[in-house]
């Protein structure tokens, strides 16, 4: 118990919400309980590599010229070359995200393929779904009738299933994230920024030529300032991307810090002021602890929520038609 | 930090994995359930239009009903009527058959009591004439010595006869 007692309150709270190369569970005796996950790795110098991470020895050994990089390294956590010390060339190991990651995506795959069998049984006449199949049919709804419909008035089948895709992925990884012991998918930038890439591509990908004036030379302003406009719009094409990632990353990021960092003054307190201080303040956290979760619930809907609805505002003005058309 | 660097490998996972979801989702999920909302919304629409129309047509069946509700009353009353008068013409008639039929048998009665009456009188006539005769028959028959006498006779031969013919 001595040695748990100089605790490293920030290495915890990172070590919560960053990736690693073992699922961990939990510690048992100081020895730590942990799924082992693939390791996939290219090197130039020794091409491919793939073993178990269990050969890690959580971090106290090296394995096929790979090893993970003690806490001094710029690297840290991160499996580096022994010989060299640098990252390898690829780095695919099947991380504890990369494995949340696959979890979430077959369980949405699943879960709206088997709503949609239901609907593909029946007609029109059918009375309307109760239970889970009504909950998504209630989420669908409200995200196409009062998000895609409502901003994209053109072209709207187009974009519907990507947008409907994005809120579900989102909403149910935020949730998935709240499990304790479970994967840190939105709170990590990786998984943000490859969402906010979709948009951006299929944002521009499909701009029609009035979006591209609008952007480049627009006609509604005086001709001195649109030189001006086209350098912020420009900007603008790749800010709002950018905003996009942060955004989801920073909200549950944040989110996630909070609920530990409040938990761990249970484990603060109980050095600083042992006995009933402990007792109370544990109370008090946990207390805490609770409505951060219940807000945490609402933060994964509304992020869910303004990220789809962020887009398809982006997706509605790539839409863009002169008045005259 | 690297919290802030997208880690290469991830981004590949998600990369591949968000489009494989997108992929699935695109080709199985989706389209089912959008369609079925939208065909639900088009169904619901259809049906407050024909709830409409419905109601509309209602209202014409209800007034083409009160028309001919009206229609089959103003119809029974003259039927009424007629019949009605027609009961009065007959008792009327019959009345009338009635009454000539009385006046008649009246009239024949009348006529039998006259020829009765006539009858009667020629009997009295012939009685009065038979009479007549037998009297002066036993006025001539008797010698009369004095007109007292006489007279005394032709009271005690009335008398008799009056006897007679009591």
């Amino acid at each position: 118990m001595k040695g748990q007692q100089d605790l490293d309150v920030t290495a915890m709270i990172f070590d919560h919400v960053g990736d690693s190369y073992y699922w961990h569970l939990t510690d048992v005796g100081g020895t730590p309980v942990a799924i082992p996950l693939p390791v996939l790795v290219f090197s130039e110098h020794t091409g491919w590599h793939c073993f178990s991470s269990a050969r890690f020895h959580h971090g106290h050994e090296a394995c096929e010229g790979l090893a993970i990089a003690p806490k001094e390294s710029p690297n840290a956590g991160k499996i580096i070359e022994v010989a060299t010390g640098e990252r390898p060339a690829l780095d695919c190991s099947v991380t504890k995200n990369a494995a949340g990651l696959l979890i979430a995506s077959v369980l949405l795959c699943l879960m709206i393929v088997g709503a949609a069998r239901w609907y593909k049984k029946r007609d029109v006449t059918a009375a309307a779904p109760k239970g889970f199949i009504g909950s998504v049919e209630m989420l669908v709804n409200f995200v196409y009738e009062d998000i895609i419909k409502a901003n994209i008035p053109t072209h709207t089948a187009r974009y519907t299933p990507y947008l409907l895709t994005v809120f579900f992925f989102i909403f149910l990884t935020n949730l998935l994230g709240l499990i304790p012991g479970s994967a840190n998918l939105t709170g990590n930038i990786a998984v943000t920024v490859t969402l906010a890439l979709f948009t951006f591509v299929i944002t521009n990908i499909f701009g029609t030529k009035a979006y591209w004036q609008e952007v480049f030379w627009n006609p509604e302003l005086p001709a001195w300032l649109r030189p001006l406009m086209a350098v912020i719009e420009f900007i603008s094409l790749f800010t709002k991307p950018f905003s996009l990632t942060i955004r989801l990353f920073a909200n549950i990021l944040a989110g996630h810090c909070a609920l530990i960092g409040v938990l761990s003054v249970i484990f603060i307190t109980a050095t600083t002021m042992p006995g009933a201080g402990n007792g109370m303040m544990s109370v008090v956290s946990v207390l805490l602890a609770v409505f951060l979760d219940f807000l945490e619930l609402l933060v994964a809907f509304i992020q869910a929520f303004v990220f789809t609805m962020l887009s398809s505002i982006y997706i509605g003005l790539s839409q863009a038609h002169h008045e005259h058309e | 930090m690297s919290l802030l660097i997208p880690d290469s490998g991830l981004f590949i996972w998600m990369l591949v994995a968000f489009a494989a979801v997108l992929f699935v989702l695109t080709k199985f999920g989706w389209p089912a359930i959008t369609g079925m909302l939208d065909e639900r919304a088009r169904f619901i629409d259809e049906g407050v239009a024909k709830a409409k129309e419905a109601g509309e047509k209602l209202e014409k069946v209800q007034e083409d009903t009160a028309r001919l509700m009206h229609e089959a009353q103003e119809q029974q009353s003259r039927i009424l009527d007629e019949a009605a008068r027609m009961r009065q013409d007959i008792i009327a008639k019959a009345r009338g058959e009635a009454a000539a039929a009385a006046q008649k048998v009246m009239d024949e009665a009348r006529k039998q009591i006259e020829t009765e009456k006539e009858d009667a009188v020629r009997d009295i006539r012939r009685q009065v004439g038979l009479l007549s005769v037998e009297i002066a028959e036993k006025v001539l028959r008797r010698n009369l010595s004095t007109d007292q006498a006489q007279m005394d006779y032709i009271n005690r031969l009335l008398d008799e006869k009056e006897k007679e013919s009591i």
